[in-house]
């Protein structure tokens, strides 16, 4: 670990897309030495994960190499031949990817899959093989190595993959690892978990760490140099400290400065009443029956829960998978069948149906979380936004249009009206589910996990313009998601949430400062701030 | 794993139940006395009473539905007007023809696809991939009585290597069988062939996209071992359902190419006994055909867990 | 890209040569097809007769017109009643779910149990043969394909957010199925149909070939080339012409429906 010779050198790197001519990644340099972890940074579009394929020469059709060298140990990596490039593949540099979910493959017993790099690389018998699996399944903790190298990968979470993969690739010892947003779809928690895990392997091993990412805040955590792309070119490379706090192009300035800040406690002028509250509110799922003579089983997602959300706060919910955040916020608004307790409105309990039902409906909403899925492709941005009007009684459609125009305006997207969903990025999307929420003035908003599917510096401004609504209309919100920054920002009160029940609540700063319960303190470790 | 095939032959019951009840009203929707239908004009009036009491013709409809299931369940499809021969026996005699030339055919058709798909999904849009792309769909394209034709026409007449018309089965004679079924194989594998080569290359390009096909190369494995081991297993399983879809489908398709080259199988029975008004004939080929496909489609699912694990699990 | 547009360009000029020359025929044909000139019997292809004529002496390229034209129209009744009905009844057992749903289901897979042409047979014994009893025949037969592809995606659709989104709003039920979920299941009906569009056709012009479809002296490709089995070898032509339309025709569809869902699924995301 002593050497700080560069053993990998990226020198004016180019790629190009076959198809348009544009480039991919432009004139990018940049070196790993020996047992350092470096990290790239960039937001989507960035060429990061491009610049790291094509070091292991696993470029996707359609993207081809047009200038710059790559060599590792003074060898030429671009120029070997297949055969040569593939014994460096997995011996000398190990990749991890991002989707645990579809990173292993379905149909091949986890065993055989790890076996597999070892196979190629290494003269070692089958049993040496398998005793060096277990081991390192152990060492990645992984509860009963036995079971599972006969396992088949549907049986694993998406964290426990992330592990078997990473201890897969760490089989080989690598001089170096490549790892591609390998905790971007898992939780705060886990994420941690696994980053932890991958830095020590490394550090046993000597290998060097790549890690490609969007989140400063892992950069912050983890890596000791790194390089920040945008748009296919590098802005800003150096020592981790360095950068961040005081970078020298304004791209880095960026994103800095898009990583949520704690604002100061905004005294309200008077005291908020209660506006929705949840009554020892439970929600129960059948789980299905295994077989026609199976025994019916109930998940407890939300478990007696009591919650309070006065006007105009904004509550935040936070908690790992399964913790039951989600469904609580369904089940406040009435999407989700409550199977006991009761949601009140206004000190009046909700009805389950009929007008008392849909005058609720009119003072509260839902922003989902995957702007993707959550507008009609078929449908004009307008139609969309329009859509909740039509069943506000007495508004003409000349009210409508111009209400439309008013709420697209406050978003930031005036003039949107006539295009369909796909023509915008996710962060407009997004803007317009927000605009479509509050179209109706409503008291009440549930935001589920708005911003986990953006580009960090898009979630910036897309939590500043809820944070400016707010302001504005004096709504209040519930906002349910498991990154801890951006509750930072926008909360005032914070909800705790494990196993569907609140483990802790209180003032936002109390919280954050002088967490009480070891859940809590536990996801406030596990969030990468700066 | 037990559960899974005894949880998946326990929901085909009632599919088959909705079947013979389909069958039921089918032919007792035929216009006419069921009976005469049944025994054809040239019964005699014993015979005929016979016949309405064993149908059961005073009671209720329902009841004279389990009276006939349970005469079927019991092998008794009854008679052939045509030649008083019981009918169960016809059908499995006619049904070895068609099978054998059907299974043939399709197994021949995998064994080319399968592995022309995949090569045609790596090689995405190049032009050995255009090819296949191509080919399969002109094959596909043929209807199977004009492609027979056309062959009869080539290699039987103009040519004279095959025998045109007749057919003498396997058991029998070998050589000979097998001139006879080569003609009919040849078209129904031509024409399958490019069916299954599109659904194998369809999913071989989905699974080609996955990450664990680009895991698999990182880790420095050779394309012939990525593609058998990595993509194949997952890329199969759409392609088995399509077969099973396929076997059923030429369990009826089959009447055309029996017709072009004169094969005593089921189809031909079918058509011919339409013809005849041999509508005991008719009632049993319609039951065992459908009961056929239910079992071919019975049986890839059960063959759906060997390549995808998931599946058991659920 | 390039693909797409040769597959597009290829399949639309077959099958708009195949429409064109059916909706002609419906007016007007060079000869009666069902002239019988028995002068004229048997010829081979000539400036006179471009196909040639049959063992009756009719014309045979006017036969496959008015064949086109028969064929034609009796497959897009067939496919119009198969996505009707397979439409509502789909849509119904996706949205509505519970013992609808299951009750549906088992009829439909009863109905599945049947290969195609079975199906179809089975129900002309019953309904007589009819160009009417074929199209209800061949809707039977092909109906529950759309049935299944429709709640399937419906199913899938219900999963989506802009659904809940709708409901979240205040929207009944129907509306939200008629305003949401149905415009979304327009483009997977819309390839199924395209291909079924080329089932149909094969499977009328097999009935038709088998004597159980179309009967003659009405042509039909299938029924043309019933009769020119006894010719084969002496008449080539009778045997080639009703062949290669159906086959150009098919082959038409199949491009057709293959651009058709190139473009309409990246789109879908």
């Amino acid at each position: 670990m002593s050497e700080t010779a560069s053993f990998l050198r990226v020198e004016a790197l180019r790629l190009v897309a076959e198809r348009s001519g544009k480039a991919v990644v432009n004139d990018v340099s940049f070196d790993v030495r020996r047992g350092e972890f470096l990290a790239i940074v960039g937001e989507s579009g960035s060429g990061k994960t491009m610049a790291a394929r094509a070091i292991l020469g696993l470029l996707p059709p359609g993207i081809r190499h047009a200038g710059g060298r790559i060599t590792m140990d003074g060898t030429d990596l671009l120029g070997l031949a297949p055969d040569a490039m593939r014994r460096l593949r997995g011996a000398q540099i190990g990749m991890v990817f991002q989707e645990p979910m579809v990173s292993l493959n379905p149909a091949m017993r986890v065993g055989a899959q790890m076996a597999e790099g070892l196979k190629l690389h290494t003269n070692e018998s089958d049993a040496q093989i398998r005793a060096r699996i277990l081991a390192m399944l152990g060492r990645v903790q992984i509860r009963d190595p036995q079971r599972c190298i006969d396992a088949w990968p549907h049986e694993f979470s998406g964290g426990m993959r992330q592990r078997i993969m990473l201890a897969s690739v760490m089989l080989l010892k690598p001089a170096l690892l490549i790892a591609d947003e390998p905790t971007t779809a898992l939780d705060t928690l886990t994420q941690g978990e696994v980053l932890d895990l991958m830095t020590e392997l490394a550090r046993e091993q000597g290998t060097a760490v790549l890690l490609i990412t969007h989140n400063l805040g892992l950069v912050a955590r983890y890596a000791q140099r790194v390089v920040v792309l945008c748009q296919g070119e590098r802005v800003e490379s150096g020592e981790t400290d360095q950068v961040l706090r005081a970078p020298s192009h304004p791209y880095t300035q960026q994103l800095v400065d898009a990583l949520p800040r704690r604002a100061p406690t905004q005294p309200s002028a008077h005291t908020p009443r209660p506006l929705i509250e949840a009554r020892q509110l439970s929600v129960a799922f059948p789980v299905a029956r295994r077989g026609w003579f199976g025994r019916a089983g109930t998940h407890i997602a939300v478990d007696a829960v009591d919650l309070t959300v006065h006007e105009g706060e904004t509550v935040a919910v936070v908690g790992g998978s399964g913790s039951g955040k989600t469904t609580l916020g369904r089940a406040m608004l009435r999407l989700a069948r409550a199977s006991g307790g009761e949601v009140r409105f206004k000190g009046v309990p909700v009805a389950s149906g009929g007008a008392a039902l849909q005058q609720f409906r009119l003072a509260c909403q839902l922003v989902f979380q995957d702007p993707y899925s959550s507008l009609n492709p078929r449908q004009r941005i307008a139609a969309c936004v329009e859509e909740p009007l039509k069943l506000v009684p007495g508004m003409t459609a000349a009210q409508r249009a111009a209400r439309v125009a008013e709420v697209l305006d406050e978003v930031g997207l005036a003039g949107y009206g006539p295009r369909f969903p796909h023509e915008l990025s996710g962060g407009q999307r997004q803007r317009i589910a927000i605009a479509r929420a509050i179209v109706r003035r409503p008291a009440f908003v549930v935001a589920d996990e708005p911003v986990s599917a953006l580009d960090m510096s898009i979630q910036a401004q897309v939590l500043a313009l809820f944070q400016q609504l707010q302001k504005q209309h004096g709504f209040a919100c519930l906002f349910i998601s498991h990154d801890l920054a951006a509750v930072e920002q926008i909360a005032d009160r914070v909800v705790v949430m494990e196993a569907g029940r609140i483990v802790e609540q209180g003032p936002r700063d109390d919280v954050f400062d002088r967490p009480q319960h070891a859940y809590t303190r536990a996801l406030l470790a596990a969030a990468p701030i700066l | 794993m037990i559960g899974y095939i005894a949880r998946r032959v326990l929901m085909t019951l009632p599919t088959l139940l909705l079947v013979a009840v389909a069958v039921f009203v089918m032919m007792r929707l035929i216009p006419g006395d069921p009976v005469l239908l049944m025994l054809g004009d040239s019964a005699d009036a014993a015979q005929i009473a016979q016949a309405r009491q064993q149908l059961g013709l005073d009671q209720a409809l329902p009841a004279q539905f389990v009276h006939w299931l349970a005469r079927v369940l019991q092998g008794d499809f009854g008679q052939s007007i045509s030649n008083s021969q019981p009918v169960l026996p016809l059908l499995l005699e006619r049904f070895q023809v068609s099978a054998s030339i059907v299974l043939m055919a399709v197994l021949i058709a995998a064994l080319i696809a399968v592995p022309a798909g995949l090569i045609a999904a790596w090689k995405q849009n190049q032009p050995l991939d255009v090819a296949i792309v191509g080919g399969a769909t002109l094959l596909l394209s043929v209807p199977s009585f004009w492609l027979g034709l056309l062959l009869l026409l080539a290699f039987g007449m103009k040519l004279g290597w095959l025998p045109v018309v007749g057919y003498v089965p396997l058991t029998e004679d070998f050589r000979q069988g097998l001139l006879y079924i080569v003609l009919p194989i040849t078209t129904l594998a031509l024409i399958e062939t490019g069916v299954l080569t599109r659904m194998s290359r369809a999913s071989a390009i989905e699974v080609l996209r996955l990450e664990y096909v680009t895991h698999a190369r990182a880790k420095g494995a050779p394309e012939s071992q990525v593609l058998r081991r990595h993509v194949l297993p997952n890329a199969f399983a759409p392609t088995l359902t399509l077969i099973g879809l396929v076997l059923g489908h030429l369990l009826g398709g089959i009447a055309v190419l029996e017709t072009v080259f004169t094969l005593p199988g089921l189809g031909r029975l079918l058509v011919d006994s339409i013809f005849a008004r041999d509508y005991p004939v008719v009632q049993g080929v319609l039951l065992f055909t459908a009961l056929i496909y239910v079992v071919i489609n019975l049986i890839v699912d059960l063959c759906y867990p060997l390549f995808d694990p998931r599946v058991a699990a659920q | 890209m390039r693909a797409l547009r040769a597959n597009a360009l290829i399949g639309g000029v077959l099958i708009g040569t195949v429409m064109i020359v059916a909706m002609i025929a419906a007016l007007w044909t060079p000869y009666d097809p069902l002239a019988i000139d028995l002068l004229a019997k048997l010829k081979s292809p000539s400036a006179a007769h471009l196909f040639g004529t049959d063992e009756f002496g009719r014309d045979v390229l006017s036969r496959a017109m008015a064949g086109a034209a028969a064929s034609g129209s009796i497959a897009l009744f067939t496919v119009i009643g198969a996505v009707v009905i397979g439409t509502i009844v789909g849509v119904l057992a996706g949205f509505v779910r519970g013992w609808t749903d299951r009750v549906l289901m088992a009829f439909n897979d009863a109905l599945l149990a049947f290969p195609g042409i079975l199906l179809a047979l089975a129900v002309m014994v019953i309904v007589g043969a009819s160009r009417f009893g074929l199209i209800l025949a061949l809707t039977l037969a092909y109906a529950p394909s759309v049935v299944r592809v429709v709640r399937g995606t419906v199913l899938s659709l219900r999963e989506k957010e802009y659904v809940e989104a709708s409901r979240m709003i205040g929207n009944p039920e129907w509306l939200t199925m008629m305003r949401h979920v149905l415009p979304n299941c327009i483009a997977p009906v819309a390839v199924l149909s395209t291909s079924m569009f080329g089932w149909v056709l094969l499977s009328e012009s097999a009935l038709s070939f088998l004597g159980l479809g179309v009967a003659p002296p009405a042509p039909t490709w299938g029924n043309m080339l019933s009769g020119a089995r006894s010719y084969l070898e002496s008449a080539v032509w009778l045997g080639l012409a009703p062949g290669l339309c159906i086959a150009l025709t098919l082959l038409g569809i199949n491009l057709l429906g293959d651009a058709l869902r190139d473009r309409l699924d990246p789109r879908m995301r």
